[in-house]
Formats: structure tokens, C-alpha cells, sequence
């Protein structure tokens, strides 16, 4: 009991140090903040001055910038003016009078010593309203837009991809980027005046060895600096409302094949997930890759209720769970073909299950009738008109190998690819109908064959689910329901390791 | 003298009346058979409209009562001379207006731009862009409404044996991202009940 009072001198001391280097540090790191005024002229800075919550800029350093005239009135009244236009700001009062017309802004002016201080917003939403040339604040971004310069907000995202990863670049409003390799990082060349990017351009890349990271180079360009593991990229754009949305698909280097050898080859092995044994001895499971494609995104919102509940929402949100809850008690590895909001073409949801060797391939939709009292859930496999049997077996061809001869390769042409596994689509069309029959409502024929696009190509076994009928105004309300979603999701999770058990050599080799 | 110049006109005028008779009555035989035995080109659309009132009788298609199949409907449908011309008659009657209580599984507002039939047997029906954008998504709504052309003209017409969509002229992947229409599709009456 003694010794307690006399412990808090240490800790009380130890803390003192602490935040007084932190605030040292956090002076060093942290510069004071700046209004970054770009416009055809060049860049220029304004000071910024935190006061509570709110960020001012001084009246005078705008008066200079914009060539203001500041006076202030007999009645304590600021008057701003600009070519014989005027804003009257009034003390404590969290308002201005622009040419006549009253306007709110998030705090009053203050006043520091003899300068007047205004909040940064009062750029956007009163001098913007007398000022000749457009003026667009960003504020997050601490960037004001002087003119009709091209400056795109320029969003980066890294995604893993098994051992790959792709880069994914939102630029809005729209501009396109030119991607070139140069020695060890690739070059993204905007064609825009100057972007409105954060520094750095992406936090944290998240897979080592595959790129270091990405960095600002000069007004409109970016760097991605790579690791020793990459092998080639492959980069795509198009448009996405008011966005141009770049792809970079990153390629990792096949490190258990031969130099010069069509990387072909399946991916390198991937580590066990780190919550499972280690697997010494045992045989390893052959089954460890499922691909979720949630259906439609982006633009293309598929079926809508009357409520307006998204077929494209619903999907993502079930894949999720369906993703979040394999990997965890399975401890396999699932890759969603969309993991946000965004249109994806159907080659490349199939792109993301073959070039990663998926073993499954579950589309997720939701249906849509014209009659309102259609419901019920159903399974689809892919069904192959006329000659594409035929086709698909199209035999193989002769390729020469290192040390001379040849060997026969097979040849499948994309679009066949599912004609190989149809029945093994088809059988785990049934188990998954098993799973599903006593938790969710089936329709009259739950499983059935149809021409559908995005199991055309799957190289793997591959169904298609409508999970109900969003046209169905009871079933709508049940689609969007966690008892529901969570109910599909038991039933997948029952049908994979049903399916998986059912393989020869129950799953593993 | 006069009396067989009066016989003579008499029988004249008797010929001439016959002959004007006989040409009101059925025209000018040669005429007419040069127009009839004239053939229509076989991709092109014939000159000679179907004489009016002249019909056949077409299996059209419409959404089933349960809502997850087609139902067929027997239809009378204006006679086509030549097989494309057939074709769009059919076409033309399936995606107009359902008179209720019939649905009908093409969108409303499509429009048939044009119907042609290769030598091969495979039809290419091209259908205004309101297909897609009027179209309400959903994998069994696309399936029935693909089916619902590809079923009208593979069952009524033995000359085609598959049916492609075209939208606006064009080859399309998909109507809302499900049915894959890049190829032609053979007839399937499996989503009829």
C-alpha cells in the first residue's frame, strides 16, 4: 500500500517525456498545413491557421492572391470587394452577404491581432460567387483549382490476387494514363494539367517482394516501384461514371520454372494460412481456391426491387460473408472477382478463377420475373449448343520443348473451357441444392442448364445461383436480411466441404 | 350488198363485245402470268406485299402463369412469301403488345429492325436497343425473353434451325449480362411447359 503513491512518479514522468517527444517529433514530421493554389501560372501556397476544428486563411493573403479590396466598415462590418462586386462579413456571425444574396460558412471571421480570418470554405462559397475564373476547393486535399485546369483526384488501391496483385487507379473526373515499364518501376503518365493525389499516392502496398511502393514523380505522373517478384503487368482502363478507372494487373515471376519457359505453369504453392497446423506428414488438400464472383456492380445494378434494394449489392454483400466465413473455418483460400462497387466484364471474373487455378467457381445473382409472385432459389450450369462438345475437343498441338522433340499440349479454347467439367459442375449442383433445400426457398426445378456467359470459360467446376426473386415484394425483404444471407452462406459452406470430401482422394493428394 | 355489210358489222360488233366481256372478267392472260411466275430474291424483302387477309398459323411464346417458363400460344400470323419475309411476320406479331392476360417476356417499346436467314439454317434477328436498355435483368427474365424469339422462329419456321439476337445492328454479348448471344442459339422447348 505505501509503495503505490510513490510509482507514480516514474509513470507520471516517463509519460511527461514521452508527450513532449512526441510533440517534438510531430513538429518535425508534421509541417504547419498550407492552401496549395495551383493555377496555369504555376503554384503557389497560402498559409492556413487551425483554429478549433476549423481551418482559416487570412483575409489579406487572399486580398493579395485574388486582388481583393478588404476594408473595414464604422459598424465593425469587413467589406470584400472584387471588381466592383462586394461580400460583407459581419463579426460573430457565421454568415456573408455576397452581392445581396446571404451565404453560411462553418464559423465566423475571427480576428488575430490586426488580420481578419476567415474559414478556407469561405473561398468555395462566397469568393468563388463574385470571382471571374473558377475556383474549385478540395479541401481534403488542403488544393484550391484557380481556372479550367484538368486536375483529377487520384485515388490508389492495391489488391493481393493469390501471388499476383492488381493496382487499381480511379482518376476523376475522368483522364486517361499511359503505363510504361522503365528498369525497375513503372511509369503512370497522366494526361491532365496536375493531379490531386495524396503523398504518398498509396499507404501501404501490402505484399512484399511485388511492389516497394508507389510515389509521386512530378506533376502528372506516378511511380510504382517494383519488387523482385514481378514479372510483367497487364494494364486496362475505362470509364466508370465520372471516373477513368485504371487496371494494373501485376505478374509474379514463375521461381520454379525454367528460364525461357511459357509461364503456364501453375501459381507457386501458397503457405498454409497461418491459423491451421502445419501440415508436416499429412497429405495436403488438392482443393484450395474458390472463386465468389458477385454479379453485376458499378453501373450495372441487375434486378432492383420496388423498395429499390440492388441485385449488386446484395451479391457483394453475401460473397463477404461467404469469403469471410470459408477462409476462416475451411481455411481456404477464397478470391471475390469484385470486392467493391465497380462494373467488372465477364472475361475478366472468369480471368480471375482460371489464372489462379480456382477450383470452384460460384456465381452469385439474384433473379428477377415478370410476374411479381415468382420466388425461390435455383442453381444454373453452363449448357453448350451444337458443335462446341466437338469443339472443345479439338485435340492438342505439338510444341517443341528445351533439348529438342515435342510434346502434345492440350488446346481448349476460352469460351469451351467449362465443356471439361460439366459434370463436376454438375455435381455439386446437387449438393449444393441439398444444402440449400431445407434452409431457403427452391424453385419448382431448382437445378437447370443455360447458355450463361460467365461459366463459359470457368476451367474449373462452376454454377451459377439466383439466390430468390428480388420482383417477389416478400421475398425482397427476405433477400436483405442477415437470416437469410446468413442461411445461403451455411448452405455453401456445407455444400464446398460435401463436394470437397467427394473428390477422389477426398480432396487432398 | 347492204344487207351483208349489215352482218358483217352485226357479227363484228358481237366478236368485240365478247372479247371486252372476257378481258373485264379475267384480264389479259399473258400479263398476268409473266407477274406471278416472277421469284422474290431469297435474302431480300419481296416487292409484293402478302395478298391481305391471307394468315398462317404461329406458335408464339409468353411467360407461364408461375412465372419461371414460356407458355405457347397458337396465333393467327400474316403470310410471308418468301422465308425472311415469314420470319418478321412472325417476329413482328411476337413482340408486339401481350394482350392480357398474356406477359410477354421481351421488353416493352422493342422494335424489329430487320429478320435474315442464312443458307445454313441460322436466323439473325435484329431488334431495337430498347431489348437491352428497357430490359429488367435477372437470369430466368433474359433466358425467357432470348428463348422467346429463338423458340418463335425455330417453331414455326422448319428453314431455321438457330436464332442469333442483334441489338441495334450489332452483335451483343448478353441483353442484362447472363444469356450469352455471341452465337446462335438452337431451338429450346424446354423452357416451354
Amino acid at each position: 500500500m505505501n509503495a503505490r503513491p510513490h510509482s507514480y512518479v516514474p509513470v507520471a514522468a516517463t509519460a511527461a517525456f514521452l508527450i513532449a517527444l512526441a510533440a517534438a517529433l510531430s513538429s518535425q514530421t508534421a509541417p504547419s498545413p498550407a492552401l496549395s493554389l495551383l493555377s496555369r501560372d504555376g503554384r503557389r501556397t497560402l498559409p492556413i491557421a487551425p483554429v478549433a476544428d476549423q481551418e482559416f486563411v487570412a483575409l489579406d493573403d487572399l486580398a493579395a492572391a485574388f486582388q481583393l479590396t478588404v476594408r473595414e466598415e464604422s459598424l465593425g462590418a469587413v467589406t470584400v470587394s472584387y471588381k466592383g462586386k462586394t461580400i460583407v462579413l459581419t463579426p460573430d456571425q457565421a454568415l456573408a452577404s455576397v452581392a445581396g444574396r446571404l451565404v453560411s460558412l462553418p464559423a465566423p471571421p475571427s480576428r488575430n491581432g490586426r488580420r481578419w480570418l476567415v474559414p478556407v470554405e469561405f473561398i468555395s462559397r462566397a469568393l468563388s460567387l463574385i470571382y471571374d475564373v473558377r475556383l474549385d476547393l478540395r479541401k481534403p486535399s488542403h488544393l484550391l483549382v484557380i481556372g479550367d485546369l484538368r486536375v483529377p483526384r487520384i485515388a490508389v488501391r492495391y489488391d493481393p490476387l493469390g501471388p499476383a496483385g492488381r493496382l487499381t487507379i480511379d482518376a476523376t473526373p475522368r483522364a486517361t494514363a499511359t503505363v510504361t515499364q522503365e528498369a525497375e518501376h513503372l511509369t503512370i503518365k497522366f494526361d491532365a494539367d496536375a493531379l490531386d493525389v495524396p503523398n504518398p499516392p498509396l499507404a501501404a502496398p501490402g505484399s512484399p517482394g511485388l511492389i516497394l511502393g508507389v510515389r509521386n514523380v512530378d506533376a502528372t505522373t506516378l511511380a510504382v516501384d517494383l519488387g523482385p517478384r514481378f514479372a510483367g503487368f497487364r494494364a486496362a482502363s475505362q470509364p466508370v461514371d465520372t471516373t477513368t478507372r485504371l487496371v494494373i494487373d501485376l505478374v509474379v515471376a514463375q521461381t520454379d520454372t525454367p528460364a525461357g519457359v511459357p509461364t503456364t505453369s501453375a501459381p507457386p504453392p501458397q503457405p498454409p494460412p497461418s491459423d491451421l497446423p502445419p501440415s508436416f506428414g499429412q497429405p495436403v488438400s488438392a482443393f484450395r481456391t474458390i472463386a465468389i464472383d458477385p454479379g453485376h456492380g458499378g453501373e450495372d445494378e441487375g434486378v432492383k426491387s420496388a423498395d429499390g434494394v440492388k441485385e449488386k449489392d446484395l451479391t457483394l454483400a453475401v460473397a463477404r460473408r461467404v469469403k469471410g466465413v470459408i477462409e476462416a473455418r475451411l481455411g481456404l483460400r477464397v478470391l471475390l472477382t469484385r470486392d467493391d462497387d465497380r462494373s467488372v466484364p465477364v472475361d475478366e471474373r472468369t480471368s480471375v478463377a482460371n489464372n489462379n487455378k480456382a477450383d470452384l467457381f460460384v456465381s452469385l445473382h439474384v433473379n428477377g420475373s415478370m410476374r411479381p409472385a415468382t420466388s425461390g432459389a435455383s442453381i444454373y450450369i453452363a449448357a453448350f449448343d451444337r458443335d462446341a462438345a466437338q469443339a472443345s475437343a479439338g485435340g492438342g498441338e505439338r510444341v517443341p520443348t528445351f533439348g529438342g522433340g515435342a510434346r502434345e499440349i492440350e488446346l481448349v479454347p476460352w469460351d469451351l473451357a467449362q465443356t471439361r467439367h460439366l459434370d463436376q459442375s454438375s455435381a455439386f449442383a446437387d449438393v449444393l441444392q441439398q444444402a440449400l433445400h431445407d434452409r431457403v426457398p427452391l424453385t419448382a426445378k431448382p437445378v437447370d442448364r443455360a447458355p450463361l456467359r460467365v461459366l463459359e470459360s470457368a476451367n474449373m467446376p462452376a454454377i451459377l445461383i439466383e439466390l430468390g426473386y428480388l420482383t417477389n415484394p416478400e421475398q425482397a425483404k427476405l433477400l436483405a436480411g442477415d437470416a437469410f444471407q446468413n442461411a445461403v452462406v451455411q448452405a455453401l459452406f456445407d455444400a464446398i466441404v460435401k463436394f470437397r470430401d467427394s473428390l477422389p482422394g477426398g480432396g487432398t493428394h | 350488198m347492204a344487207r351483208r355489210v349489215a352482218i358483217a358489222g352485226t357479227l363484228a360488233v358481237m366478236v368485240l363485245f365478247a372479247v371486252t366481256v372476257f378481258v373485264a372478267k379475267r384480264g389479259f392472260p399473258a400479263f398476268r402470268s409473266t407477274t406471278v411466275a416472277k421469284p422474290a430474291p431469297a435474302t431480300t424483302p419481296s416487292p409484293v406485299p402478302a395478298p391481305p387477309g391471307r394468315k398462317i398459323k404461329a406458335r408464339l411464346f409468353y411467360v407461364s402463369q408461375d412465372g419461371v417458363g414460356l407458355t405457347s400460344v397458337e396465333r393467327d400470323v400474316a403470310y410471308g412469301d418468301a422465308a425472311d419475309d415469314q420470319a418478321r411476320e412472325i417476329i413482328a406479331a411476337q413482340i408486339a403488345p401481350a394482350v392480357e392476360p398474356l406477359v410477354s417476356a421481351v421488353p416493352p417499346g422493342t422494335t424489329l429492325r430487320a429478320v435474315f436467314i442464312t443458307k445454313s439454317g441460322d436466323a439473325y434477328v435484329d431488334l431495337s436497343r430498347e431489348a437491352r436498355s428497357a430490359h429488367p435483368g435477372g437470369t430466368l427474365n433474359e433466358l425467357l425473353t432470348v428463348y422467346t424469339i429463338v423458340n418463335a422462329l425455330t417453331a414455326n419456321l422448319p428453314a431455321v434451325t438457330a436464332v442469333q439476337l442483334l441489338i441495334d445492328g450489332k452483335e451483343v454479348d448478353t441483353l442484362s449480362g447472363h444469356v450469352d448471344l455471341r452465337r446462335p442459339l438452337v431451338k429450346n422447348l424446354a423452357w416451354v411447359q
